[in-house]
């Protein structure tokens, strides 16, 4: 305990040096920057990795500069780092080794300001896990949001990337712009930024209209970021026309952390303003994931273009993981980040799964690959397993996750939650289950059979412009494309059955949303006092959604493989045409969602 | 204290949005949202100002006097800065918009739908 806070920072500095050494000798042949990218990515990773083990003990926190608090005062800026932050940061260092490994034989041509952006997004989304500074929360949402638009454009010769890059950045900045507006009318408030000072100033006094608006821009900021209906339209875009080295590190931790973020601010700053007001706030939260993951199902189950399929199923999970945080008890976060552990390693296979057929195929439509992938078995396993993991079928990481947020979700009288998120795993399970059999197996039919011609001709031609327009099929693939998303989607499914993983992180989220113990470790220095933690077992009726979700998942591929659609024709055309591509559309849909979700959260509290 | 500057900054926020929404050129859209940008700038300087406060720079003034609050100035720095990546990014994106759908309307970007 005596010098591991000297970590941190490391764990910061290491990527961003990479990132400008590799920018720097951009000379270099590829196969040096790759070999700087990777080294930097596994020391981070191990870093993250000897942090996790030692918050165990309590928050390390580390001041910069050695500008530590005065009799409860903090004018420096610290990074504060527990089990969630390091744990968060670590699945991102994995994520990053994974997108690297994989890049080494994925592209044909690739120079090193790349690599230099991947340092740099990881840099970011590392520094954002681990602060305890709300302004720094700002900034390194900016970094890794900058960072990102580049990185979905770095096919900048194509109409996609383009069009993708320019939703992702409009969308995004407009969320941190008002994230900025929130901290400052905080700072105005409180006179801090620190997250543990903030807590303390605002404590003891209910949240009146001016923290409300704060709470609002800042969660709704983070809720943008994390792709919340109707906040979203961004993501499925920019996760489709990315390269898949970058989608695996878009929907496997990027979006996680627009969670983490609210998660974080809702605990430390604003854990004693909300207190009177919880029922209220998690009612409109609730509402919030619920709508998330219903809509962006049924949106998924209509896709046929596999990369668009895999960001809208990112939609709808996430929308589970925000009703995870919704529900604010420690059981439903916990629940929310071994949920995210979980879809986030078996996203990061599936959509490298994508970018392998796409390699070998140079195609990524459902139709037009239709029986071709059985000279990849293999992959198929891989898609399969990345199916259950969707439908958290029993004993995978997900099915525990799930199991703890239906537990909270029942002791908090919402019966009906359950049963509307195993129908939301079993759509997206689905529309993946049908995908694979009809690539894979060759079943079902050849053509979508439908009388909307005009809809299905217009998904054709934008199928066959996202990433990939350009892409030679190969025709043969190395194993090393097959083998990385294998060991991912096997990290995915036996993650969960490490013993003492789910009890020691029902303990980190207790830790997390300690606020208390939180302020007085980082104003005061003190140990934390943790109180013993209940740890629950799953239960019969999680087994129960569990296998209901998996049968659904196979009976909804059934029905989609024979051609058959689940919503009516009026309804589906909707769904898709509010995906617009245009940018007004979805600033506009983004004001509307902040002035319903803005009018909900100041009525809960400061009503 | 007035809220003159509250109110500004909410009016710069809106009708920066409206012409993001309404915008039929990249190059403008990219200037809205320094619109909005602009918005922040304001908030954080008015968070700080002080009445008769001077620069906070004590190096030829004495220690006590009232001086603006330096933060919220170091915090503007910093937001210029995203600002300045952030509008650099989508003016290069506009040009490449330009040549591969040789149209930088918005409603001429019409690759992803559905």
């Amino acid at each position: 305990m005596t010098s591991v806070q000297h970590l941190a920072p490391l764990a910061i500095v290491i990527p961003m040096l990479a990132a400008c050494v590799i920018a720097g000798l951009s000379f270099l042949p590829r196969r040096v920057h790759e070999l700087v990218a990777l080294a930097a990515a596994l020391a981070t990773t191990t870093l993250c990795a000897i942090l996790l083990v030692h918050a165990k003990h309590g928050q390390i926190v580390y001041w910069l500069g050695g500008w530590k608090p005065h009799h409860g005062v903090a004018l420096g800026i610290s990074l504060t780092v527990d089990q969630f932050g390091a744990g968060i940061a670590m699945l991102t260092g994995v994520l990053v080794v994974a997108s690297l490994v994989y890049s080494t034989r994925y592209y044909d041509e690739v120079d090193g300001p790349y690599f230099a952006l991947v340092m740099t997004f990881m840099s970011g989304m590392v520094a954002f896990s681990l602060t305890g500074d709300l302004f720094d929360m700002f900034v390194f949402f900016e970094l890794m949001s900058v960072a990102a638009f580049a990185l979905t454009a770095v096919r900048i010769e194509e109409r996609g990337p383009i069009q993708g890059a320019i939703n992702f950045a409009v969308t995004n900045s407009v969320a941190g712009f008002g994230l900025l507006v929130g901290i400052a009318l905080l700072y105005g408030r409180t006179g801090a930024l620190n997250l543990a000072q903030i807590g303390q100033a605002l404590d003891h006094h209910p949240a009146d209209a001016l923290v409300a608006v704060a709470l609002l821009l800042i969660v709704a900021a983070f809720l943008t970021k994390a792709a919340a209906v109707p906040f979203h339209f961004w993501l499925a875009d920019a996760h489709a026309v990315a390269p898949a080295p970058v989608s695996i590190l878009f929907s496997g931790v990027m979006v996680e952390l627009g969670v983490f973020g609210a998660a974080r601010v809702l605990n430390t700053a604003f854990a004693q303003p909300i207190e009177p007001s919880l029922h209220d706030l998690r009612m409109v939260l609730v509402a919030v994931g619920t709508v998330t993951a219903v809509v962006a199902a049924f949106n998924c189950f209509q896709q046929r273009h596999l990369k668009r399929l895999l960001a809208f199923s990112t939609i709808s999970h996430m929308g589970i993981i925000i009703c995870g945080l919704a529900l604010l008890t420690d059981r439903a976060l916990a629940g929310a980040a071994a949920y995210a552990l979980g879809h986030g390693l078996a996203k990061g296979a599936l959509f490298l799964g994508t970018g392998t057929l796409l390699y070998h195929y140079g195609a990524i439509d459902e139709f037009e690959l239709r029986g071709r992938g059985r000279d990849l078995p293999v992959l198929g396993i891989v898609f399969v397993a990345g199916a259950l993991v969707l439908a958290s079928a029993p004993l995978v990481t997900t099915f525990f996750g799930k199991s703890l947020i239906e537990d909270a979700a029942l002791s908090a009288d919402y019966e009906w939650l359950p049963a509307v998120l195993a129908l939301c795993s079993a759509l997206t399970a689905g529309a993946l289950l049908r995908a694979t059999a009809r690539i894979f197996l060759g079943w079902g039919v050849d053509a979508p059979l439908s009388d909307r011609t005009d809809s299905e001709e217009r998904s054709q031609q934008e199928s066959s412009q996202e990433e990939g327009a350009d892409v030679e099929p190969h025709g043969h693939t190395p194993a090393l494309l097959v083998a990385v998303p294998a060991v991912l989607v096997v990290a995915a499914i036996v993650a969960g059955l490490v013993p003492e993983l789910v009890p020691s992180v029902e303990r980190a989220a207790a830790h997390f949303r300690d606020h208390a113990s939180y302020a007085g470790a980082v104003l005061a220095g003190r140990p934390p006092q943790l109180a013993p933690v209940v740890e629950s077992h799953v239960k019969a009726t999680a087994w129960i959604y569990a296998l209901a979700s998996t049968a659904g998942a196979l009976l909804l591929a059934g029905m989609g493989l024979r051609g058959r659609h689940v919503l009516p024709a009026g309804i589906a055309d909707a769904l898709r045409a509010a995906h617009s591509g245009h940018i007004g559309d979805y600033i506009a849909w983004w004001t509307f969602g902040m002035a319903i979700f803005g009018g909900l959260v100041l009525w809960a509290v400061a009503g | 204290m007035s809220f003159l500057p509250y109110a500004v900054a909410a009016w710069l926020f809106v009708v920066g949005l409206y012409g993001i929404v309404t915008s039929r050129h990249l190059v403008h859209l990219a200037v809205c949202l320094t619109v909005v940008q602009s918005s922040t700038y304001l908030i954080l300087l008015s968070t700080g100002y002080v009445r008769h406060g001077s620069a906070p720079i004590y190096a030829d003034i004495p220690p006590v006097s009232t001086a603006v609050d330096p933060v919220v100035q170091a915090l503007t720095l910093t937001d210029i800065v995203v600002e300045s990546t952030i509008t650099a990014l989508l003016l290069a994106l506009a040009v490449q918009a330009m040549k591969r759908f040789g149209s930088v309307d918005p409603s001429f970007l019409r690759q992803l739908r559905g």
